[in-house]
């Protein structure tokens, strides 16, 4: 047990080193730019009073590594900075956004893993048929569909004779199924794009293990087909699996951005694309910090989880 | 329509698709020889249908300014025409031919995109063979700057950079091809590593042979197969980041045609049941559909596999 503890440390301590060289990045990347910020937003024309005196209200006056620490200890506490374009608190600008995305992506995650899971396994099992085939081919075709494109058809398909609404306008005021109702059709766009990478590698996974000597013994035992998959190979799956879950729960998080957009869906994701046609800096570094934390905190939870599967890394003497 | 024809649909596109893999398939086999030929006899039919499109749309990007009707931004009539001789495809939502844009669109999507995947390749592959021969601290660097880098999602890092400066091809080129040299280099440097530690290699450093030798003459050859399919799926994943990102309003900037800005110009239609957006879309889609067929049967060759 004291294996473990320790390894959950380290992975943690790994997880923050990651946060903090990403939150390095973001907010010295803007230093990249040739001159600074302020010649940067006002253009050459602007006098070098109004440069000066804006270069004063966003800080610019003050060393970098002094920005940063004050951005960071910030953005510690939720208080990310004023936006430039409507100089509204970010925060502010960002709570109820973040609520939203994180329900849209929680919704497809709902219905993609256990869909993914059971397509997995039920490829397994019928390699090389017919249904196997056929369910590869979709993978392989709604693996190489752009987000767009599915929601587009969704659109088309479902929203055209009125069954579900092809803007998902979602408020305080709406009730749970209510809001379960409307951002339907966004949900299962970021289903179908999911679900083909989860299920392709939950179905590889299983038939590994499948060429395995134990799984013939249990063959040979005489049990069925169904047993020995679901009994045998999956626990042994299971690090492969949560691995692959993970990685398309961090994707969903990315995923949400076009997805937002095309259904106007009231999301973090809408936020940061009209941030960054408007540069506005602090919407963007905030919300770039947001996604990668989720991001990063994801992938360590999966490995984590993967750790905890395996009986041999749990007992190590 | 109801489900029933929508669906007969389907099938029969599928069909036809097969059919036409399996025709260019004999085609294919009947004017080539030797090896290739050999390679292609025993090709899965999806594979061809694959090779086929992907020759369409090379053609088509080539031939753009002679088989399309119109200029690529010439107006030519009132917006958001309906299908109707003289523009098969109507117009889109500033009265230019839409087909004319379509066929532009082959060449600067899929161009910009194959520039980006090149870039990102030439640079990917070469620092992870580099860091996997020389080894010790540069590789430790590399590595390491790789690892922070791929811990930030793409979409957010393209979106982070495009802020800071500006919305422009050249800089949409960029941003994409650095991301992607993250994710070519760790495949570059995991195949190199099993190479750099055989015999042979060991022997070519005794002979005195030079970094660059090693690299170019004794690694880079064995490592080609995993590195071919690798570019295909790059590709893939180049082109839908970019199309993302001109969707997004973000990528490629009008008036120049491309795919995933004229989803979204077009896009109010869709409202109306007009599926003309959608074209554009589903010829990303195509592309991308094609392209993964023929690394999968390239990745299938490459491993022996015979399941």
């Amino acid at each position: 047990m004291a294996n473990i503890r320790s390894m959950i440390a380290r992975r943690l301590l790994l997880g923050l080193l990651t946060l903090f060289a990403i939150s390095l990045i973001i907010f010295f990347a803007t230093e990249l730019l040739p001159g600074d910020l302020a010649q940067n937003m006002l253009g050459q024309a602007a006098t070098p009073e109004t440069v000066a005196a804006f270069r004063k209200e966003l800080g610019l006056d003050l060393p970098a590594h002094i920005r940063y620490l004050n951005w960071l200890w910030g953005a510690l506490h939720g208080d990310f900075g004023a936006s430039m374009a409507t100089k509204r608190p970010v925060a502010e600008l960002i709570a109820s956004r973040l609520e939203h995305t994180l329900f849209l992506a929680a919704y497809a995650a709902a219905i993609a893993v256990p869909v993914s899971l059971f397509l997995g396994v039920l490829a397994a099992l019928y390699r090389n048929s017919l249904l196997d085939r056929a369910i590869n081919a979709l993978a392989l075709t709604s693996i190489s569909f752009p987000e767009f494109f599915v929601s587009y058809i969704l659109i088309v398909l479902l929203a055209q004779s009125g069954l579900f609404p092809s803007m998902a306008r979602i408020d305080a005021s709406t009730t749970l199924a209510e809001a379960l109702y409307r951002s339907f059709l966004p949900a299962l766009a970021l289903t179908l794009v999911v679900t083909a990478h989860m299920m392709r590698m939950t179905r590889a996974a299983i038939i590994n293990l499948l060429a395995s000597p134990y799984v013939e013994m249990a063959r040979l035992k005489g049990m069925s087909r169904m047993r020995v998959i679901l009994y045998h190979a999956v626990p042994n799956a299971l690090a492969p699996i949560i691995t692959v879950v993970a990685l398309n729960l961090a994707y969903l998080i990315t995923g949400v951005v076009v997805v937002e957009v095309v259904f106007v869906y009231p999301g973090l994701g809408q936020l940061m694309v009209d941030s960054v046609s408007k540069r506005d800096f602090p919407v963007v570094q905030a919300v770039a910090l947001i996604f990668a934390a989720a991001y990063v905190l994801l992938n360590l939870t999966a490995d984590v989880l993967s750790t905890l599967t395996n009986p041999r890394l749990v007992h190590r003497k | 329509m109801s489900v029933l024809p929508r669906f007969l649909f389907i099938a029969l596109t599928v069909a036809a698709a097969l059919a036409a893999g399996w025709v260019f398939r004999r085609i294919a086999v009947a004017v080539t020889r030797g090896e290739l030929r050999k390679a292609l006899r025993t090709a899965p039919v999806t594979a061809c249908f694959g090779i086929l499109v992907i020759a369409l749309y090379v053609a088509v990007a080539m031939a753009a300014p002679l088989i399309a009707p119109y200029g690529e931004n010439e107006v030519v009539g009132d917006q958001f025409m309906p299908w109707a001789a003289p523009h098969l495809l109507g117009t889109d939502n500033l009265g230019r031919d839409m087909l004319t844009r379509l066929i532009y669109g082959a060449r600067n999507s899929v161009g910009i995109a194959f520039l980006t995947t090149l870039l990102a390749f030439l640079a990917g592959s070469f620092l992870g063979l580099l860091a996997a021969t020389v080894g010790g601290w540069l590789d430790q660097v590399l590595s390491r700057m790789v690892d922070i880098l791929m811990a930030i999602p793409a979409l957010i890092f393209s979106l982070l950079f495009l802020t800071i400066f500006g919305t422009s091809v050249t800089t949409l080129i960029i941003v994409i091809a650095v991301i992607d040299t993250t994710r070519v280099f760790r495949l570059a440097r995991s195949v190199a590593q099993t190479i750099v530690v055989m015999d042979f290699i060991e022997a070519a450093r005794l002979r005195g042979e030079g970094l660059a030798r090693l690299i170019f003459r004794e690694i880079l050859p064995n490592a080609m197969a995993p590195l071919a399919a690798e570019f295909g799926l790059r590709f893939c994943f180049v082109f839908l980041a970019i199309s993302a990102l001109s969707f997004l309003g973000l990528g490629i900037q009008p008036p120049t045609a491309d795919w995933g800005s004229m989803v979204r110009e077009n896009a109010e239609l869709i409202t109306f049941g007009d599926i003309t957006p959608l074209l554009p879309a589903g010829a990303i889609a195509l592309l991308t559909v094609a392209v993964n067929f023929v690394v999968d049967w390239m990745l299938h060759r490459a491993s022996g596999l015979k399941e």
